[in-house]
């Protein structure tokens, strides 16, 4: 996907530790220690981990709205210190400001990255990106609490876009909507996103969302003294779509290593990270789950699979425990993915996607 | 009949009945000229100052209302040019206090140093009546008029004060974080994210200190004297004219509605939902 990779990465994290007083008065609590990583332009990358990681405090510190206790965070060749219009954010519970339409909220964000722009310029480009999102034809001139969850994302999708920053953070955008309406911005995301070089770091709680989206996902090991584990190589060619990528040779081997990670190792990693310091410039070792798969796949990429997987067992998408206590095997066998009854949810559960 | 019209007519019907009972309990007093000069010197005359009848304060309010600016020196002026003196008052003094309680209140409410370094005088000043000042009023400004908007000045600075400090120190942190991933500055912030965002409470404050104004203003214009509503409540006790003591009570009840509902209709511009 990515064919920058020969330029020096856009982001690079060095040693990113957090501790906080803890709450008994003495001594540090430490979130997360030795974090690592890099993020090359235009690329895609989510990062998983459980409650408690320190997920979104290192969104917060990307997004330079919080400090770290050590280490750094070097953007384009320079440490980032303080908030910057570089870096525009999209909060989970939308912050959108609610005394002002959603288009004047746009047009907040217009306005602050291009001070030199005319008013017509200014909303001109506003109604871009709303219209990339979809939200035109009257519902811009809604205040956002006259708008739905979903509406209120998109707004806040379309602003963080409209101002253009080299890296966009999204703090899991979609927790707090339903499954469908999810489905649905997921896709716009990815549509608003592949029209743009935009690079995009995101937290999310939900390994389809980010198989569907990410380049590469990045594992976080349970805390606190959490580390950033591992690298996993989404390798399912793109455009992706949510009814096709079940069929992919390449998607189940992905998803039963994610969820495996998350069920069993993030835990063992923890036990194992709590007694010894998190070593110092280390990155995460990066895997390929689907490589053997890789291997075996004929040059064709879109073999034609079963179609009575799509009628599987269908489960709400957003029930993370049912999915994290269901028992997946990975065991590096290379049969893939047609033993494993896994649900077919998103094509299930949205049938509109697929446009 | 529809809930919208239930409670107007219900008011009406308890205004006519207490009206009516008022009325009813009044005993009429004979006309003096109706008495023998004989009865006259025997005291025939009602020996006790009764409360007057409200349909003696509806003719006393039209006569009033029908010229409320005329100007006869100074112990007899319209009702609408005593209002107008106490309404100047009150907004003057407001204004001042407006002035400074809404910047020091943005400075208290975002630094938590400003806010425990004042805590203690406004806690201290806030408590005393308005009307106390007015001796030192009085002897510093050396000047009645002044005086009496001083006076309203420190009482309707109190609650915008806090209620600005309040507002602004609970702006939703997501809205600041907004203003500083788009790096606005101090300024900038203020104005566009906390000033609106606090608007509704600081519009508040400023409700309660008009609120709060209205009520000292009369009490001030008493001590001080010369013109204003509450000047003339107090002209007419002395003339012993209770008709219009009522009549001027009621003026004032509907002017101090009046600036409520004003600003209850700028409250309703700047609230939100969030």
């Amino acid at each position: 996907m990515n064919d920058s990779s020969d330029q020096s990465p856009l982001l690079r994290i060095q040693n990113l530790t957090r501790q906080y007083p803890s709450p008994d008065g003495d001594g540090q609590l430490t979130v997360f220690e030795n974090a690592n990583f890099e993020i090359k332009r235009g690329e895609f990358v989510c990062i998983i981990g459980h409650s408690g990681c320190g997920k979104s405090t290192i969104m917060n510190i990307l997004a330079g709205l919080d400090k770290a206790s050590d280490g750094a965070v070097i953007m384009d060749n320079q440490e980032i210190s303080g908030p910057s219009l570089d870096r525009g954010v999209v909060f989970q519970n939308y912050s959108l400001l609610p005394w002002m339409s959603a288009l004047n909220n746009v047009i907040f964000g217009v306005k602050a990255r291009y001070p030199d722009w005319t008013r017509k310029q200014v909303r001109a480009h506003a109604y871009k990106h709303l219209k990339q999102v979809g939200l035109v034809d009257g519902a811009e001139h809604r205040k956002p609490a006259q708008l739905s969850g979903g509406m209120r994302q998109r707004v806040s999708i379309a602003r963080a876009f409209a101002i253009q920053p080299k890296l966009l953070l999204l703090d899991e955008p979609f927790g707090a909507l339903d499954a469908l309406t999810r489905g649905t911005i997921q896709d716009q995301l990815i549509e608003v996103w592949s029209g743009s070089d935009q690079t995009v770091f995101m937290i999310t709680h939900d390994v389809d969302e980010a198989m569907l989206l990410a380049d590469r996902i990045l594992l976080m090991s349970n805390g606190p003294m959490a580390t950033v584990a591992e690298s996993v190589v989404i390798d399912i060619p793109r455009p992706r779509n949510r009814g096709d990528i079940i069929h992919h040779p390449a998607y189940y081997e992905t998803r039963n290593h994610l969820v495996e990670f998350l069920t069993s190792r993030s835990k063992k990693l923890a036990l194992q990270n709590a007694g010894n310091p998190t070593p110092k410039n280390q990155l995460p070792t990066t895997v390929y789950p689907a490589k053997s798969v890789r291997s075996e796949l004929s040059t064709e990429p879109d073999a034609d699979p079963d179609p009575d997987q799509t009628t599987a067992e269908i489960s709400p998408l957003s029930d993370n425990q049912q999915r994290e206590s269901s028992v997946f095997s990975t065991s590096g066998t290379n049969n893939s993915t047609v033993q494993t009854p896994i649900r077919a949810t998103l094509k299930a559960s949205n049938p509109g996607a697929a446009s | 009949m529809s809930d919208a019209l239930k409670a107007p007519i219900l008011s009406l019907i308890l205004l006519f009945a207490v009206l009516g009972i008022w009325e009813g309990i009044t005993p009429t007093v004979k006309d003096a000229a109706e008495m023998t000069e004989y009865e006259l010197l025997m005291g025939g005359a009602s020996q006790e100052a009764r409360v007057p009848p409200p349909s003696a304060i509806a003719a006393k309010a039209v006569e009033e209302l029908s010229d409320p600016f005329y100007d006869n020196g100074p112990n007899d002026k319209g009702i609408g040019i005593q209002v107008a003196y106490s309404v100047y008052r009150v907004l003057s003094g407001y204004f001042f206090a407006a002035l400074v309680a809404i910047p020091l209140g943005f400075l208290i409410g975002m630094s938590p140093l400003a806010y425990k370094a004042l805590d203690p005088f406004i806690q201290v000043l806030r408590p005393i009546s308005p009307l106390a000042w007015m001796p030192l009023a009085l002897f510093v400004i050396k000047d009645s008029e002044a005086s009496a908007i001083f006076v309203i000045f420190i009482c309707s600075i109190w609650p915008m004060l806090i209620n600005t400090a309040f507002g602004v120190a609970n702006v939703r942190q997501d809205w600041v974080n907004v203003a500083r991933t788009h790096e606005l500055s101090n300024l900038k912030t203020a104005a566009t994210v906390i000033l609106p965002a606090a608007a509704p409470t600081i519009l508040t404050g400023m409700r309660i200190s008009i609120g709060i104004a209205w009520l000292v203003i009369v009490a001030a214009e008493m001590l001080v004297g010369g013109t204003g509503v509450g000047y003339y409540v107090w002209n007419e006790w002395n003339n012993l004219d209770l008709t219009s003591v009522i009549f001027s009570i009621l003026v004032i009840g509907v002017v101090g509605m009046l600036l409520d509902t004003i600003f209850a209709q700028v409250q309703k511009v700047v609230a939100y939902h969030e």
